[in-house]
């Protein structure tokens, strides 16, 4: 079998009902999605499939087989963040990092598939979009913020930050500006 | 990391025709069909297929007809949530969350197993029992198609290949969930004005949907809402699972029945 993983074909040699979760971190040494419940309930392992976001740990490799599937790690790199990863960083959206990855993705399907970035989404769409993905450090309102900064294509981390309605307004002391 | 044997014998087939074939009269036979149950199952070594059909690839997902539409067994649970009447939509846009909705499929939520302790699952059943829905279904013997209680009371063997719904006049779903990472819906109500009369199911209060006989029944006779949902309990015993108590699911079926019935009423 084989797998398109970030634009670079792979082939596989796990068996067919292997979780693609696994597939991704064991067999390709891919660890951007992450294992969580590993039950399809919080999110941390969601990638996308053919652009759409999925949970790899329900996926069979077989199911997926010759697929498109993009993980964090083919969003950007450190010195070409893509405008969902800069909005992350400029909007403190990440403390340990754990459900990043998969919030991040989604978000990312989430905005090409409502009009890409500058077709600002509001936050009941988000909260519907990612509604199944868990956070347990950052309280979920800085996550929001972040993707519906990224939808707005307000992410210039250095000068300026619009103000998100509803935002709370406090200075956080190590913060990114 | 659990080791899977090698030794799956994996059928993928491109045609329900060769679905059919494939799974024979079923015996031995894993079905994958979106795989959001029995994928964790796998990969924690709870279950261990031999001869496997995924029916990814066999043309059974789709939603048609006009009146009475023909629903496929592979159709996401996404899908579901429009362009399908009342309860089953709204049960459909309930389930999980927007990656789970889009991966599970009519079939598999159908066919989930029931009872024990684990998270209530198959919430769609209920909805289909209160549309009086049919189910195609291959197996031993061949297709046939019968209402869906006939179905769950024995579905060992069978494939499902369809569902059939007919549009009632009003459809009500309503749903108790705990906001818990799994988002499982511990109780559900399904109500439905058909061609036949009122006809009310619980999805969760016991291991099955459980037509609720004796709310028509009362409701039929002239009871109001609350009235004929304390006869709620007459049908059903609720059970304990991981996510509530028959204690609890006792007290508040009747609740959620009032309130399907109502919103029946109004809708």
């Amino acid at each position: 079998m084989n797998l398109i993983v970030n634009g670079e074909e792979r082939a596989v040699a796990s068996p067919p009902l292997t979780a693609l979760l696994h597939v991704l971190r064991d067999e390709l040494g891919v660890t951007g999605p992450k294992a969580g419940c590993q039950q399809g309930g919080c999110g941390t392992c969601t990638v996308l499939v053919d652009g759409e976001p999925r949970r790899s740990c329900l996926l069979p490799l077989a199911a997926v087989d010759g697929a498109q599937i993009t993980t964090v790690e083919g969003l950007g790199d450190l010195d070409d963040l893509s405008t969902v990863q800069a909005a992350f960083h400029a909007r403190y959206a990440a403390q340990c990092g754990f459900c990043t990855s998969g919030m991040m993705l989604a978000a990312h399907a989430l905005i090409e598939h409502n009009g890409g970035v500058g077709a600002e989404l509001s936050r009941e769409q988000v909260q519907a979009a990612l509604g199944g993905h868990v956070c347990r450090c950052t309280g979920y309102v800085k996550i929001v913020d972040a993707v519906i900064a990224a939808s707005r294509g307000d992410v210039e981390p250095s000068v300026g930050i619009a103000p998100i309605p509803g935002e709370p307004q406090v200075e956080t002391p190590g913060a990114p500006a | 990391m659990t080791t899977l044997s090698s030794a799956v014998d994996l059928l993928v087939p491109t045609s329900v025709a060769e679905a059919v074939e494939a799974f024979g009269d079923g015996a031995g036979v894993t079905v994958l069909g979106g795989g959001t149950i029995l994928t964790p199952e796998i990969s924690q070594g709870r279950l261990a297929p031999g001869r496997t059909l995924l029916l990814t690839r066999a043309g059974m997902a789709g939603v048609s007809g006009d009146g009475t539409l023909t629903i496929g067994a592979m159709t996401p649970v996404a899908a579901l949530a429009d362009g399908t009447p009342e309860p089953l939509a709204s049960a459909a846009r309930n389930v999980g969350d927007p990656e789970i909705r889009a991966q599970a499929t009519l079939g598999g939520n159908l066919c989930a197993p029931a009872g024990g302790l684990e998270a209530p699952r198959g919430d769609l059943a209920a909805p289909l029992v209160a549309l009086a829905a049919r189910v195609r279904s291959a197996g031993a013997g061949g297709e046939r198609t019968e209402a869906v209680e006939d179905f769950l009371a024995a579905p060992e063997g069978r494939l499902v290949l369809a569902v059939e719904v007919d549009p009632p006049r009003a459809g009500a779903w309503v749903a108790q969930r705990r906001r818990h990472t799994h988002a499982y819906t511990l109780l559900g109500v399904a109500a439905a004005e058909t061609a036949d009369g009122v006809r009310i199911a619980a999805a969760h209060a016991g291991a099955r949907a459980a037509r609720l006989v004796s709310v028509e029944a009362a409701l039929a006779g002239g009871a109001a809402p609350a009235e004929a949902a304390a006869a709620a309990l007459d049908d059903v015993e609720p059970h304990d699972d991981a996510l509530a108590s028959a204690w609890y699911r006792a007290r508040i079926l009747p609740v959620l029945v009032a309130r399907a019935i109502d919103q029946l009423r109004g809708a």
